[in-house]
Formats: C-alpha cells, sequence, structure tokens
C-alpha cells in the first residue's frame, strides 16, 4: 500500500470515529434530552427558543466545534514543536508556550475584548503574541547552553509556564475580581460555545496554522536528521524553523485564546499516532489533526457528564491522561534520551 | 580527466563564539582539484581543518575568501537542492530521536529531487530501493533505524546518500564507528560504487592504512593547510607524518606496488613540538 494511500484509510476510519463522537457528544448532557427531541432540533422541527432547540443548537453542537478545533490545533501544534525542537516529548503546554499564550490572552481580557469577531481576533493576537514570547525565551535558554538536549528544553520549558502562571496569578490579584471572574475557569480549559463569527475565525485561524505545518511535513522529516544533514539535502534548515515556530505558536495561541491552555493535547495525541504510525510527519500532521478532534471531544463529553449538572473543566480531564502519559514516555521510550 | 571539484586559494575563519574550546580553527589557503572518478582521502591530526572542510564542500559554512568549484561552476552559485543533487555527505550517525524506517531514512535522499512532492513517486521508490540493494539492506527496509547493529546503521546511511544520486560522494570517517570486518566492508563497497557507478569519492579517515589502501589520492590537511598531495606513495612518507601527527612512525613499502603501510611506533613518546600544538 502506498504511503499516500495508507494516510487516506487511516484518515477516513479516523473521520468516521469523528463522526460518532461527535454525534454521541450531541446527544448526552446534563439537560436530559431524548435522542428524538435532539434530532427535532437538528432537522429544524423543534420550535424557535424550545429546550431542545437551544440545547442542541447553540450549546452543545457550537461546543463540539470549538472542543475539535481546540484539539485539532493542540495535536498539530505539538507535533510541530516535537519535530521543531527534534524533542519527542515537546508539547505547547510542557514547553511553557501555553502559559505565555494564556498570559497574552489575560492580558487582552484586561483591555476588556469579549467575544465579538474582532475583539476575538485581538484576543487571539495577544495569545499569538505571548506564545511566541515564551518559545522564544525557552529556545533562548535552551540554545543558550551549548547544548539543546532533552532535559534542557523541557527545564527551560517548566521555568517559563511556571513563570508565566505566576504573571497570571498577579495580574488576576491586581484587578478586580469580578472582572475576571470566568479566567479560573478558562485557565483550565473552557470550550464554552462561542458566537458564529468568533466560531469562524477560530476555524480559519486553526486552518491556517495547520496547512503552515503540512506543507512542511516532509522538510520536517528530514530536520530530524539533523539542521546540518537537513541543509546538505537543500533544506534551508533556519528558515523552515522560523515558520515551524511561528506556525505552532499561532495554533497555541488561537486554542488558547479560544478554549484556554489545555494541557497535554500537543502529547497524548502526536505520540498515540505516532506508535500506530511511525514518526514520518506526512501521515503525523493530518492524522493527528483529527485524532485530536476526537480526543478532545471525548474528554469534553466526560468532564460535562461525569459530575453533571456540575461540569469539570476539560484541562482536568487532559492533564488526568497526559501526566501518566508523560511519565510512561520518559519511562520507556525515551529513557536512553534522559 | 576533468576536475569535478577544485578548491581555490580558500581560507576559512569560524566566528570567535562558533570556535570549540575557545580556539578558532581555519583554513589557510587551501587549494587543490578532485579528478571525476576519483576517490580521496583527506587526513590529518584532530582539529586540522578536515570536518571543516566537508561543511565548506556542502556549503553549510561558506569560505571567507577563495571559491570553491564544482564541475568548473562557482558553488556559491548553485541552488541548494542543485547542489544536494550533486553532492552527498555521509554523516558519522543518525540521530535517534525518530526512529524512522531505513527505507525512509533512504527515501529522504530523494527530496531534493521533488521538494514540492508531498510523498516521493515511483522512480523515488525505486531509486531508493536500488540504493538498499547496492548497500545490501533490502531486507532491513522496514525496519526502524534504531533497532539496526551499528554496521547496519552505517549502511543505512550510506544508503540514503547514494539514493542522492550524487556525482560527489563526501564520508567524515566513514569506518569511526565499524569493527574490522564491517570496515573492510565499507571499504569494498566504497571501492564498487567508484568502479561500477563512476562515483567520485571524498572522505574523512584518521585510519591511514585504509586511506592508503582505498584512495588514489591523498590530502594531508595540518593547521588548516594543505601540507602534501598525492597518491599515498607520495604523501605517507616517515618524516612527514611524524611532523604532522607528532608521533614516531615507520612507513613501510606496500608489497609489489601496493599501498605503503604505516606503522606506528607506541613505545616512542610523542613529539615536543606536536604535542605543545595539541
Amino acid at each position: 500500500m502506498s504511503a499516500m494511500s495508507r494516510l487516506l484509510a487511516v484518515q477516513a476510519v479516523l473521520l468516521a470515529l469523528l463522526v460518532a463522537v461527535a454525534a454521541v457528544a450531541l446527544f448526552v448532557g446534563s439537560a436530559s434530552l431524548s435522542a428524538a427531541r435532539v434530532l427535532d432540533a437538528l432537522t429544524g422541527r423543534a420550535a424557535a427558543g424550545s429546550i431542545e432547540g437551544v440545547v442542541t443548537l447553540s450549546l452543545r453542537l457550537p461546543r463540539i466545534a470549538v472542543a475539535a478545533l481546540a484539539g485539532g490545533g493542540l495535536a498539530v501544534a505539538g507535533v510541530a514543536f516535537q519535530a521543531l525542537t527534534r524533542n519527542p516529548l515537546a508539547e505547547p503546554s510542557i514547553l511553557g508556550v501555553s502559559s505565555g499564550a494564556a498570559f497574552g490572552v489575560v492580558l487582552a481580557q484586561l483591555l476588556g475584548l469579549g467575544l465579538s469577531v474582532l475583539d476575538v481576533l485581538g484576543l487571539s493576537v495577544f495569545g499569538f503574541a505571548g506564545a511566541l514570547l515564551a518559545a522564544a525565551v525557552v529556545y533562548l535558554i535552551a540554545s543558550g547552553t551549548g547544548g539543546f538536549g532533552v532535559q534542557t528544553l523541557l527545564l527551560a520549558g517548566v521555568i517559563v509556564g511556571i513563570f508565566f502562571s505566576s504573571a497570571i496569578t498577579v495580574v488576576i490579584s491586581l484587578v478586580d475580581f469580578n472582572r475576571l471572574g470566568g479566567v479560573i475557569h478558562w485557565l483550565l480549559g473552557n470550550l464554552e460555545p462561542k458566537p458564529g463569527g468568533a466560531l469562524a475565525l477560530f476555524a480559519v485561524l486553526a486552518a491556517l496554522g495547520f496547512w503552515l505545518v503540512l506543507r512542511r511535513a516532509r522538510e520536517l522529516n528530514v530536520l530530524a536528521l539533523g539542521e546540518e544533514a537537513a541543509m546538505q539535502l537543500g533544506i534551508d534548515a533556519e528558515r523552515l524553523k522560523l515558520r515551524i515556530f511561528l506556525a505552532a505558536a499561532l495554533l497555541t495561541g488561537t486554542v488558547v485564546a479560544f478554549a484556554g491552555p489545555i494541557g497535554f493535547v500537543g502529547l497524548i495525541v502526536p505520540h498515540t499516532m505516532r506508535m500506530l504510525l511511525g514518526p514520518d510527519n506526512r501521515l503525523l500532521v493530518p492524522t493527528s489533526l483529527i485524532a485530536g478532534a476526537i480526543f478532545l471531544l471525548i474528554a469534553d463529553t466526560v468532564a460535562r457528564n461525569v459530575v453533571a449538572p456540575a461540569e469539570l473543566s476539560v484541562g482536568v480531564i487532559t492533564s488526568f491522561c497526559g501526566a501518566p502519559f508523560f511519565v510512561y514516555l520518559l519511562r520507556t521510550r525515551y529513557r536512553a534520551m534522559t | 580527466m576533468s576536475a569535478l571539484l577544485e578548491c581555490r586559494d580558500v581560507h576559512f575563519a569560524y566566528g570567535a563564539p562558533q570556535g570549540r574550546r575557545g580556539r578558532a580553527f581555519s583554513l589557510t589557503g587551501v587549494t587543490f582539484t578532485i579528478p571525476r572518478g576519483e576517490i580521496v582521502s583527506v587526513i590529518g591530526p584532530n582539529s586540522a581543518g578536515k570536518t571543516t572542510l566537508i561543511r565548506l564542500l556542502t556549503r553549510v559554512i561558506k569560505p571567507t575568501t577563495g571559491t570553491i568549484f564544482l564541475d568548473g561552476r562557482p558553488l556559491g552559485g548553485l541552488g541548494s537542492w542543485e547542489l544536494a543533487r550533486q553532492v552527498a555527505v555521509v554523516p558519522q550517525d543518525v540521530p535517534a530521536a525518530f526512529p524512522f524506517t531505513v527505507e525512509q531514512l533512504v527515501l529522504m535522499g530523494r527530496f531534493p529531487y521533488g521538494p514540492h512532492r508531498y510523498f516521493e513517486s515511483e522512480d523515488d521508490r525505486a531509486i531508493a530501493h536500488d540504493a538498499m540493494a547496492a548497500t545490501g539492506i533490502l531486507s532491513l527496509a522496514d525496519s526502524p533505524v534504531d533497532a539496526l547493529s551499528g554496521g547496519e546503521r552505517q549502511r543505512a546511511i550510506l544508503a540514503r546518500a547514494i539514493a542522492q544520486r550524487p556525482r560527489l560522494l563526501v564520508l567524515d570517517e566513514p569506518t569511526a564507528h565499524l569493527d574490522l570486518r564491517h570496515q573492510v566492508q565499507c571499504a569494498m563497497l566504497l571501492s564498487r560504487l567508484n568502479r561500477e557507478q563512476g562515483m567520485t569519492v571524498l572522505f574523512v579517515s584518521h585510519d591511514l592504512d585504509l586511506a592508503a589502501r582505498l584512495a588514489h589520492r591523498l590530502l594531508l590537511l595540518v593547521d588548516g593547510r594543505l601540507a602534501a598531495a598525492g597518491t599515498p606513495a607520495e604523501v605517507l612518507e616517515g618524516t612527514r607524518l611524524e611532523e604532522a601527527f607528532g608521533c614516531r612512525v615507520a612507513v613501510e613499502a606496500g608489497p609489489a606496488g601496493g599501498a605503503p603501510v604505516v606503522r606506528v611506533d607506541w613505545s616512542a613518546p610523542p613529539l615536543d613540538a606536536a604535542s605543545e600544538r595539541v
């Protein structure tokens, strides 16, 4: 089977899974609606303003879209950071990039940016800037020490993450708490439905980031051989790294602006795909997009229902999965590297 | 025979921060030509500039002054993909962070032939297949690179470079990690590629006997200067080697006009002048 048909086959299976998971997410929730009433709402037979109409179309459906976009975006950002740093344990939250983005978004919220399309664009720009800043600092710390080892990079990420988390706490403490009432919830991942315009913008930015990584997927494979080897195969390594750096920061910043700094998705999803498909980025980038959407959608459905009628933040679920997963990777597959 | 590669008065100095161990290594006025179809070995003590020379030939770094010509054209004027189609490098090892399969690794050698392609073409796959066959690793095509033995991995890396279909194959200490059996295997493989495919080969080696047996000509680099160039019999001369490497050696003529054999006197202390330099 050629690589292309293999990719298409895996992608088809994943898409079918995504549709199935989305369907489940649409039919379950704290508002107990029968399947028939959800179907009514979906097919437009529910009365305007009816409970099933509002819950299905204005709450569950947009939330599914946010979860899918955020999960896909974070997973692709994970693949990108791993390829960029040639470190399989790199990931937006572990590298502190999510925290940097969150700091940017908190600052933007302080300026009063809300949920209109322009405001959300502003939030994304701040998130992007925060992600860039954090990633640049991590990069400088890690590369300044001569080596670019696995531990140095991860430690730099942890330090930068702690710094920006503290900065967020400072900001929250200084301002009127009511104005940032939702921040605490958002910091653990908040997939609350967004208005249509904002959602469309989210989709466009996520698609842009995905596309920027996808078209460099083959070059990222070669980069795994080292920068010098990549140059000897005709790749401008510095330019490639800058492009992927920007794309990964864009993905992280955008997702954080829309859904909060949800951790570990960029670790769990790419590694699961790597176990199934191997290290080829041309397979990992597109499949991680869909698998990331599936993963976060499942995590959110669990978060919404496990303590119903209350709900958990989705970041709690991803962290409960991600932390042991990280330890597993550290203790088994990458033992030799550390 | 026309020259495939020509270095004309090449100087190179690393910027101060890049100079390893606080010293800026450099090349000074290096001039030589490599005729098409030859096997040439670069020898010399540590930090003589051998690796710098390789990096210059592949344009990872650019000469401070002087020009390198490939087939009569200045290296600086070639596009990066075009250069990668002409010159392939065999590094000592591959990083193990992402264990690609042997076939995936070898296929990477096809990148400069279709950089805009998402997946390699059927032609690319056929060429990669031939490269794996030539190095005897076809049966390992689906094995992850990190599961191979040192000798197998070396052949996989070599196959990747061969899949580049280069006119000049550059190797950085190809036998450094190999045991005797695999050293012989590697030498025979290079010799065969040269004979059967007319590939021009340039390799850096610390193994003077290997260099003498395999190469048509030797380049001796000492302190960034080209100290000698010529056939093994011309270059491998006792006094010159003692000066270059700073230890006592005896060079014996090879049997029946064959390559000379270098014997190191392990009991004599290193020469003073040279040990200061190191």
